[in-house]
């Protein structure tokens, strides 16, 4: 049982990474970006695309593209998705589910429909003992590490910087910040630039511990869309709990029954949508 | 008589579906406090959101130092120091109190006004920094609202009914302050709905009726009576 609960917890510490980008995305500007698993997935296949070329670890392909990543991000926003923000959410539904598609489309034509996965070496098999029996993939440890340390950055960035500030304002009041000289499109663009940065780091993480095929994102953004209502949309950290809280119930339904998991998870996102709409960390103002 | 600093001329302007002014003719002169009164609806606050770029109006029907601003953003109008403190306050309520006064800092024109001066101008702001600006009492957050206006340095000040809503008493503390913010010799324009106070506070008074100038005057030299006919129409 304890090791279900730690597999739980080192598996939802992925999906944090999937659901940061998500509550940020919509923390900021209330866009809900449908195609956020398809980006997940193109980071992946970006990864897998260059390691047939260089010969680098997927961790150091995995640095290097966050600064696509980031411009990637900046640029989707400021071009494309600023076009469709307004009163109305579906014009940015309608425009990211377009895009969802488009992106899934284009990636099975270039690397067909077959799971694929980056070879992460020694730190893919090797395992730390942690006494009773118990060993951990130390890859999974290290994207604990890493959800954990992006997490408590968000956290502060939003919290602490003159850019999480800005980000703040504009979410309350966005003609009231351009009043006071802020362009909302560029801040709006550096949410989504960051938000691509961590869809990035996520998707070659997620390469690195299973495998990625074309067809994944929907699934994906239905974990970090989970991950975000169930922890609330008060801050990351509600987020990162939300996220292990569904990886933890994953886990379980997985030790039950191998088909159980993902309907474990579900079920405890309807039954947190039934009993808390708000999610366990709520906004409290 | 000191320089023109903002002017418009026949300034039109729409509100949403419907026309809310009708041509206004509006000068403020620099160092100067001009209150507009007038009913509901009579085109106030539209008036100030047009001169600051919320309202979108043509290029040249707003002249500010010598340039016409009409119809630019909102950012640009307020690097060249022209802004508002917003009917109904508007604080960002995710943001503290300090955090909503660096966010009216955000343009950073140089000028004298810092968080220092703010909190020596309005102490308790300085005890309640780090609390949520929603948690401040109505008249603490209208002090909060003026305060991040002036972080910008503006030359105008556009105050739109900063008394709303408010005790007499605290009505008074803050035009009290008043003096203190155009000594820096900002000019300054409210909107009022309490004709008494704006005929007390200001040097000039323009009476706004259904989106046209109805009277416009000295405001200690204007009657009752003249003003009622004005404000209420004929």
């Amino acid at each position: 049982m304890v090791e279900t609960l730690l597999q739980g917890v080192l598996l939802g510490s992925l999906y944090a990474l999937f659901a940061l980008g998500l509550s940020l995305m919509f923390g900021v500007m209330r866009l809900t970006n449908v195609a956020h698993g398809d980006l997940v997935v193109l980071g992946a296949f970006a990864a897998i695309a260059i390691a047939t070329v260089l010969p680098w670890h997927p961790l150091a392909i995995g640095a290097a593209l966050l600064v696509p990543g980031f411009g990637f991000g900046y640029a989707l926003q400021r071009y494309l998705l600023n076009g469709t923000l307004g009163k109305d959410p579906l014009p940015s539904m309608v425009v990211t589910f377009g895009l969802s598609i488009v992106i899934q489309n284009a990636l099975l034509q270039l690397f067909s429909a077959d799971p694929r996965s980056l070879d992460a070496g020694a730190l893919g098999i090797d395992s730390v003992q942690i006494g009773a029996g118990i060993a951990l993939g130390t890859l999974p440890l290290l994207i604990l590490i890493i959800s954990l340390a992006c997490t408590a950055a968000l956290q502060l960035l939003f919290d602490r910087t003159a850019l999480g500030r800005a980000f703040r304002a504009v979410s309350d009041d966005r003609e009231i910040a351009e009043l006071m000289g802020l362009d909302a499109s560029k801040i709006y663009a550096l949410a989504t630039a960051i938000a691509c940065a961590l869809i990035t780091l996520a998707g070659v993480l997620q390469g690195m511990r299973t495998t990625v095929s074309p067809s994944d994102g929907p699934l994906l953004l239905l974990f970090a869309f989970e991950a975000v209502i169930i922890g609330g949309m008060g801050s990351f950290w509600g987020t990162f709990v939300g996220a292990l809280i569904l990886g933890v119930v994953q886990q379980i339904g997985f030790h039950f029954d191998p088909g159980w998991g993902i309907w474990f998870g579900h079920l405890v996102f309807l039954a947190v949508l039934v009993v808390r709409p708000r999610g366990l960390f709520p906004r409290t103002h | 008589m000191s320089a023109v600093l903002v002017q418009t001329h026949g300034l039109v302007a729409r509100y949403g579906d419907a026309q809310a002014l009708f041509g206004i003719d509006f000068e403020l002169h620099a160092g100067e406090l001009v209150a507009i009164i007038g009913a509901n609806g009579a085109g106030k606050s539209t008036f100030l959101k047009a001169l600051t770029g919320l309202v979108g109006v043509p290029r040249q029907t707003v002249r500010y130092a010598d340039e016409n601003i009409g119809g630019l953003r909102p950012g640009e109008i307020v690097r060249r120091g022209l802004t508002m403190v917003p009917e109904g306050r508007r604080l960002f309520p995710s943001l503290s109190v300090e955090e909503n006064l660096l966010m009216g800092g955000f343009a950073q024109r140089p000028g004298p006004w810092s968080l220092v001066r703010l909190y020596a101008l309005f102490p308790i702001l300085k005890d309640k920094r780090r609390l949520p600006a929603t948690q401040l009492s109505g008249g603490q957050q209208q002090m909060v609202a003026i305060g991040r206006a002036l972080m910008s340095n503006p030359q105008v000040l556009l105050c739109d009914e900063i008394s709303l809503g408010l005790a007499p008493i605290v009505i008074k503390e803050i035009y009290d302050a008043m003096p203190a913010i155009t000594a820096e010799g900002m000019s300054v324009v409210i909107v009022e709905q309490d004709v008494s106070v704006a005929q007390r506070v200001s040097q000039r008074l323009y009476c706004f009726q259904e989106g046209r100038v109805a009277l416009a005057g000295d405001s200690k030299a204007l009657t009752r009576e003249q003003i009622s006919a004005a404000y209420f129409g004929d």
